[in-house]
């Protein structure tokens, strides 16, 4: 039986294989800004090594008019250019799709699937016939296949015409070999291989006014639009472009017109430890301070993180989570860090985090929490993951309110003091668990005070005495209850329909979810949908859980850790929510999420326990 | 043990400095340390040398990390802030609290378990950032809170009071300091206030990183015979190679030196630094052969004191990363945020 080759217009996946070094990172960006270009959604993923040179990498596009930006799964068409991984990459392929290859040296019939189209084109043989450089032959190679993709899937050439003009303003001696290559490729498609393809791109306009954005390059603007003045960090991926691009927009954006110097400060400290113990003196000392890191980062921080919750003192920490330790598997995507961060350190602690869904809210979210921390005093996470931080993502412009202004919390200036203000550090005079602080240098003869851990009283008096301690315990269990008046509100999303099972999921895969939730509901499979956006939860996201039969947590870790979160600090019972995780480090998909809601709905269905129950009674 | 407040009365004959205030207007709580410890005579010269100085109290930030030495912070400057934070980590704190307020006199207090054991990397790391800071180490060999270990500076070759012979190297955290670039470094003895008290206005009004390992021996623990850090050890064994007399604005030059054994250094705040040489070979201008006369003594036995190195044009931290004079902490929404326009713009950058 032959297989149906495929055919959908603005809706399919390619993936590129390809070896990392190589130059192909930005060709294939290039394709995928050409196709948004066009108007058509677009979401691209890189599936990247912890390497710099020689290993197998991916670059997958998804092309979606519908605007579906999660990752799908499967690949329609393959750019198949790392013999490394040939197999592996033939084998993904969708039935009736296609696979592009590198037709130089013959391979043997055995290596190809009979159910594919096949796209042979000698990139090599004509890379070495046009250059002789070496590194040039590599380079354009990329450009060389992205000029025939063009041809194949019906791209607008002028438009990677348009892009690579952009992208080599001033360097016209690179513009041209770029165009050179790039219809080197197209038109060597056009003469030999069936173009276009079943799978096109067709003109449209559903991107709009939306932009394309890595999430970490988000977080920096959002702490430099919160006002983040000091920036302490240790390099480690997925995040420490937080702080390159913070750095980057600071020599922009942060310059003293006057004195042509620098309104920010920003650290490479020796680790993760220092990195937090400077933004905890600069926060104690009354600078908005953030730093960005991955989970072994926390993991080295939580001694501090303690010392400022107990301390009080505010901290924001950016936390773009990968998955697990050492290196390899951290070049993945997970959300693996919900319950580290959420009891951070020794001693009784709970943390303020928040759960971005994608760029734009990292945005707002990494500005909010330089709020929050102020205004709590005490460490705000913000957490992200590496599939919204180093992926180029298509989300709603970023947005700023002019008349907002930074809430600086409760700081007793000069003036307050002077006017007379009973001051005691840690004393409850709002009755919200917030207390009054000053920052260092304010006052000749008032505000002073001594910052310890635990071992205080309401004062800031050292006391070891057990009462005093139990005393301040309580008061923080009482600002984390004022907490919630401040964090993000759960999104709710109701199924038009009367729904019995609800679906609670949260940050990253909010984009494979929406898509999950249409399908599920097109198929008569009403579900409730309930985004949590931050933790201390708000009463709404119990009552979620309690106004339905079952709930699925969805989540991008082994141990489904929010749900733990839901069952220990909602008081909810275990049985009422049950975990959907994935973890095998790629993104979540749509495809992942329904099929996993269907099994558990079928599987309750057969289940007769509700039914006995009834016919009990 | 809770805490001790230590009342303000004194007599009416005590010294007033340029700012009105008495010693007393410098101290603290009374100190909960064993009677006789070196840690006591060390906040007392601090008290000292900031009267002297006429600092007001409240512009100091003094932080410390964890063990007997980070607990004296509570027993000077009570008009300052204070932060007793983590074991080891006093450095990256005080850099933090640096970077946000430049104006602030920024005192770090610490010990040889908090700056030569966990906190090694912080200790070397915020040396050759150049933080503004004066940077004390009150150096007893011995881990005291925890009842007697050794610590990375005791000598290799001395006792434990339990009679255990060190076998590792020592760390001599002023050598360290002098190779990872700090400008102004010093070593001194608890027992000599004299020594230390210009010491630490020295490094007080230096502009850049200022290290002083001060000897301060562990009468509990670390001061019996066999031991490289007693007082009848340190006292026997002290080759002082310099007086430094700090001259600020407020007082007058009059001592009078014979030609050739005075180096006088000016700062950038306006104070002079004046050595009287006491050791005719010892040069305080040159890193290298600072480093090469203390390490020889010390093959010797001997422990160098007094001020072995100073760069009168030490620049800090904020030269280096050209931050704006103003305080970071003073800035608000006008300087900080580019508002929605600037936004407008990066957003079409990103189509």
């Amino acid at each position: 039986m032959v297989t149906k080759r495929i055919e959908r217009v603005n809706d399919f996946v390619v993936k590129f294989a390809n070896v990392n070094g190589s130059g192909s990172a930005s060709a294939n960006t290039l394709f995928a800004k050409a196709i948004m270009r066009m108007g058509v959604p677009v979401s691209p993923r890189n599936i990247f090594p912890s390497n710099i040179q020689g290993l197998p990498t991916w670059y997958e596009v998804r092309v979606s008019e519908r605007g579906w930006l999660g990752r799908r799964g499967g690949a329609d068409l393959m750019v198949a250019m790392n013999p490394q991984t040939w197999e592996k990459d033939v084998v993904e392929i969708e039935p009736g799709g296609y696979l592009f290859y590198d037709s130089t040296k013959p391979l043997p019939a055995d290596k190809f699937r009979g159910d594919v189209t096949v796209l042979g084109m000698p990139l090599t043989a004509i890379c070495n016939a046009t250059y002789s450089d070496a590194r040039q032959r590599q380079l354009f190679k990329n450009i060389i296949y992205v000029g025939a993709l063009t041809a194949l899937l019906d791209v607008d050439v002028a438009e990677v015409e348009r892009l690579i003009g952009e992208q080599y303003k001033g360097k016209e001696k690179l513009l041209e070999p770029n165009l050179k290559a790039l219809h080197l490729g197209r038109d060597y498609a056009l003469e030999h291989l069936p173009c276009p393809l079943g799978i096109t791109v067709r003109r449209t306009d559903k991107v709009g006014d939306r932009i394309f954005i890595e999430g970490n390059n988000a977080v920096a603007l959002g702490a430099l639009y919160g006002g983040a003045t000091v920036c302490a960090w240790y390099p480690i991926t997925p995040s420490s472009s937080v702080a390159e691009a913070f750095a980057k927009h600071c020599s922009k954006l942060r310059v003293d017109p006057a004195t042509s110097r620098l309104n920010v400060a920003i650290v490479q400290a020796e680790d993760e430890l220092a990195s937090i113990g400077m933004v905890i003196g600069a926060a104690w000392n009354g600078a908005r301070a953030f730093t960005c890191t991955s989970g072994p980062g926390v993991s080295l921080m939580t001694e501090f993180i303690g010392l400022a919750y107990f301390a009080e003192i505010p901290a924001v920490i950016v936390n773009v989570q990968r998955a697990g330790p050492s290196t390899g598997m951290p070049t993945r995507t997970q959300q693996a860090d919900i319950l580290s961060c959420a009891y951070a350190s020794h001693g009784d602690t709970k943390h303020v985090l928040l759960f971005p869904e994608d760029a734009k809210e990292a945005f707002q979210l990494t500005a909010d929490a330089l709020d929050l921390a102020d205004r709590l005093q005490t460490p705000v996470f913000v957490m992200t993951d590496l599939d919204i931080g180093m992926n180029e993502r298509l989300c709603d412009p970023l947005e700023w309110d002019d008349s907002r202004t930074y809430d600086r919390g409760k700081v007793l200036s000069r003036e307050d003091l002077e006017a007379g203000h009973r001051f005691g550090r840690y004393l409850d005079v709002d009755d919200d668990g917030i207390t009054y602080r000053t920052y260092p240098g304010t006052h000749p003869k008032r505000g002073s005070f001594f910052t310890r851990g635990t071992s205080r009283d309401r004062y800031a008096r050292y006391t070891e005495e057990g009462s005093a301690y139990v005393d301040n315990m309580q008061r923080l269990v009482r600002k984390f209850e004022t907490a919630k008046l401040y964090v993000p509100e759960p999104v709710l999303k109701d199924s038009p329909r009367t729904a019995h099972y609800g679906v609670i999921y949260y940050g990253s895969t909010a984009c494979a979810m929406d898509e999950a939730l249409a399908e599920l509901e097109a198929e008569g499979i009403p579900i409730d949908a309930l985004r949590v956006r931050a933790f201390p939860f708000q009463d709404s996201v119990i009552e979620f859980v309690t106004a339905h039969d079952h709930v699925f947590v969805v989540e991008q870790n082994r141990d489904g850790q929010l749900r733990t979160l839901l069952v220990n600090e909602g008081a909810i019972d275990p049985a009422r929510a049950s975990s959907v995780v994935h973890y095998d480090g790629t993104p979540i998909t749509a495809r992942f999420i329904r099929r996993a809601i269907e099994e558990r709905l079928s599987a309750f269905n057969v289940r007769p326990m509700r039914r006995t129950a009834a016919a009990g009674e | 043990m809770t805490y001790l407040a230590k009342p303000k009365l004194h007599h009416p004959d005590l010294p007033a400095n340029a700012l009105g205030f008495t010693r007393r207007d410098y101290e603290g709580t009374i100190s909960t340390l064993c009677a006789g410890c070196g840690h006591d005579s060390i906040s007392a010269a601090i008290i000292q040398a900031c009267w002297e100085l006429a600092i007001q109290p409240h512009r100091v930030a003094k932080l410390s990390g964890i063990g007997c030495s980070s607990k004296t912070p509570t027993y000077f400057l009570d008009k300052s802030h204070g932060f007793n934070s983590v074991h080891g980590r006093m450095p990256s704190v005080l850099t933090g609290a640096n970077l946000a307020n430049r104006d602030l006199i920024y005192l770090g207090v610490s010990g040889d378990g908090d700056s030569a054991s966990i906190g090694l990397g912080q200790f070397a790391h915020s040396m050759r950032r150049g933080v503004n800071m004066t940077y004390i180490v009150e150096n007893n060999g011995v881990y005291g809170l925890t009842k007697g270990q050794f610590s990375a500076t005791a000598d290799r070759g001395s006792k434990s009071k339990r009679g255990a012979v060190n076998t590792d190297e020592g760390i001599d955290l002023a050598i360290l300091a002098l190779q990872l670039g700090a400008t102004y470094v010093a070593r001194s003895f608890s027992g000599d206030k004299e020594q230390l008290v210009p010491l630490i206005k020295g490094a007080l009004t230096h502009p850049g990183a200022a290290f002083i390992d001060v000897v301060s021996p562990c009468v509990a623990f670390n001061n019996h015979e066999g031991s490289t850090r007693s007082y009848d050890y340190v006292r026997n064994h002290n080759e002082a190679v310099n007086r430094l007399d700090v001259i600020t604005m407020h007082r007058e030059i009059t001592a009078e030196y014979p030609p050739g054994s005075v180096q006088e250094v000016h700062q950038h705040d306006g104070s002079l630094l004046r050595l009287r040489k006491l050791s005719e070979d010892y040069d305080s201008s040159s890193r290298i052969s600072a480093m090469s006369y203390v390490q020889s003594r010390y093959a010797h036995g001997e422990i160098v004191t007094g001020l072995l190195y100073v760069e009168p044009g030490a620049g800090d931290l904020h030269a280096s990363l050209g931050t704006v004079d103003r305080p970071l902490n003073e800035l608000g929404e006008k300087e900080l945020c580019p508002g929605s326009a600037a936004l407008a713009k990066f957003n079409a950058s990103l189509r």
